[in-house]
């Protein structure tokens, strides 16, 4: 064998190993997080922690409903107002946008991607807490808000856009009108795409901690409404974790293991949405 | 190899006589008035020009063949006459389309596709149950009388000849009957709003040989209750099901006439080309 050969041999199995390796770090990355925290976190789950208020520094015990009811409402919140937005914008960069104007409206959106949540903290926190005055639920999940719009938009629209031509003619060539069209034909159609990408744009920003640290803030016990500084996973974990005592330092660990389990269900329960056929639908 | 020669040379030599169109064809081919009145049509995508100055008249309750090879213009032609070609946004067109005494190109584009309805070539039923397939058209046209909408959908679907095999699952997924079923259920899905022409663009070119003759005898018994333009690859089956053919080659309109008279002594030698299987 030719040295040449040799070496082109070797450069295939170094190479071939090290695109292994990489892939299998990537994947275990994920296993490897998830057993930490099982293994820290593991034994301080319990019924308690999950409808206890926080227990005063110095004693042990305590919980973190209000966190965990926080986060609902952030996400609520969150929902209410980004997922229209980007679902609506989403439809019309699909069925209605001209060239140029759908082009901004495409490139924004991927710009607003990339812009870092706490950017978007910053954003929330000048157009609502400052206003009033006051940390609320409502400027958190309207930072979150804001942050599903980009998702959601894109979402909308590839799974859209997946819909065949000929679905869309189908309809026009019945009398309808576009919006009759899209609202009764294309949307239906594109459903459980669309669905999926919501959930797991949720899913997504159900775990941000910059924006909603100058914006719900946190909280020690409960809060009514949505006008007042509310306690979200996150940010407990943040504020147990930088604390001194070995207590927070395991509900965070606790906590982290909830979030995570919680974002990963909706994954999970996203990708089997989407997996299903078309069987019937009524 | 010879074929692909005479493809080229048609290519580099446009036509240089006009077609030989009949001279009244009103009264040549049809005592009755004209469903279509094409005239001088041009289609355009964006800088291409699909079609050349085509003049038609299309009579009413009868079945029309268009033919011709790939590309002709023939789909291009059938678009134009419910406006399905306004779907690409860079089509344009020139000319005057009649539909009785109304111009098509300026009437409501809604009011024109409920008079003229549209069967695709690839069966396209909605992702919904075979009952709301039928009654979509009904719906979007204004119509939530339930009673009568259910007495509606059954009349098409009796009509399209397909009632006898789905009336125990109406409320079952259309994605659930076979090519050729779903074919006849876009056809009923089109008769449902009682159009007044039926367009169809190479409806069998998917289906196999029983589904396609099912379709042809249905299209038989339609043309009682409307004027029919079909597209079609097959010469048989436009020499089996239709009373005129109009051939076109290269965006143009070749000859319009009587099935027999273009499928036994047509008058241009393209004509004859395209049908003994010369060239196309």
């Amino acid at each position: 064998m030719s040295y040449r050969l040799v070496w082109r041999k070797a450069v295939n199995v170094v190479m071939l190993s090290l695109t292994g390796l990489c892939a299998l770090t990537s994947l275990s990355v994920l296993f490897f997080i998830l057993g930490y925290l099982i293994w820290k976190g593991g034994s301080h789950l319990s019924w308690s922690f999950l409808t206890h208020l926080p227990a005063p520094v110095g004693e042990e015990g305590g919980g973190m409903a209000n966190a965990i009811v926080g986060s609902g409402k952030l996400l609520l919140i969150a929902a209410l107002t980004g997922i229209p937005v980007g679902f609506l914008g989403g439809v019309y960069l699909a069925e209605f946008g001209g060239k140029t104007f759908s082009f901004l409206v495409r490139y924004t959106a991927d710009l607003l991607n990339g812009v870092p949540s706490i950017v978007m903290g910053i954003f929330a926190y000048t157009i609502v807490v400052m206003p009033m005055g006051h940390f609320s639920a409502l400027a958190g999940g309207l930072a979150l808000g804001v942050m599903l719009i980009p998702i959601v938009v894109r979402s909308t629209e590839e799974f859209l856009r997946a819909v065949p031509i000929t679905l869309r003619e189908g309809a026009l060539a019945l009398g309808a009108t576009k919006w009759r069209a899209v609202a009764t034909v294309i949307v239906p159609a594109a459903f459980q795409g669309i669905a999926t990408g919501m959930l797991l744009s949720l899913a997504r920003v159900a775990g941000e901690t910059a924006p909603l640290l100058f914006t719900s803030f946190s909280n020690q016990f409960w809060s009514s409404g949505f006008n007042q500084p509310t306690a979200s996973l996150p940010v407990m974990i943040y504020t147990y974790a930088i604390s001194p005592y070995d207590d927070w330092h395991r509900q965070a660990w606790a906590a982290g293991l909830l979030l995570l389990a919680l974002v990963l269900m909706a994954n999970v329960g996203a990708r089997l949405l989407l997996s299903r056929r078309v069987a019937t639908p009524r | 190899m010879a074929t692909v020669m005479r493809d080229f040379n048609l290519l580099e030599e446009p036509l240089k006589e006009k077609p030989d169109l009949p001279k009244s064809p009103k009264e040549a081919v049809n005592p009755l008035e004209p469903k279509f009145r094409v005239s001088n049509l041009n289609v355009f995508y964006g800088a291409t020009q699909a079609l050349h100055n085509v003049s038609l008249e299309i009579p009413p309750n009868r079945i029309t063949a268009l033919i011709g090879p790939s590309g002709c213009g023939k789909t291009s032609f059938l678009r134009v006459l419910n406006r399905m070609h306004e779907t690409v946004s860079t089509s344009r067109v020139e000319g005057q389309v009649l539909l009785g005494e109304q111009n098509i190109l300026t009437m409501d584009v809604t009011q024109l596709r409920r008079r003229v309805g549209m069967v695709f070539q690839k069966s396209n039923p909605f992702p919904k149950s075979i009952f709301e397939n039928v009654a979509y058209g009904l719906r979007v046209n204004g119509w939530h009388r339930k009673g009568t909408l259910h007495d509606a959908v059954e009349a098409s679907l009796r009509r399209a000849a397909l009632w006898e095999e789905v009336k125990d699952h109406l409320h079952k997924s259309a994605y659930a009957l076979s090519g050729g079923q779903q074919q006849r259920l876009c056809i009923a899905r089109a008769l449902a709003i009682e159009p007044e022409v039926l367009l169809l663009d190479e409806p069998c070119s998917a289906l196999d040989p029983i589904a396609t003759a099912k379709i042809e005898e249905l299209l038989f018994r339609l043309k009682e209750i409307c004027t029919i333009v079909i597209v079609t690859h097959n010469m048989q089956q436009a020499a089996r099901v239709s009373e005129f053919t109009g051939f076109f080659l290269l965006g143009k309109l070749i000859e319009f006439n009587k099935t027999a008279v273009i499928f036994k002594t047509p008058a241009r030698k393209e004509t004859e080309d395209y049908i003994t299987g010369r060239f196309g």
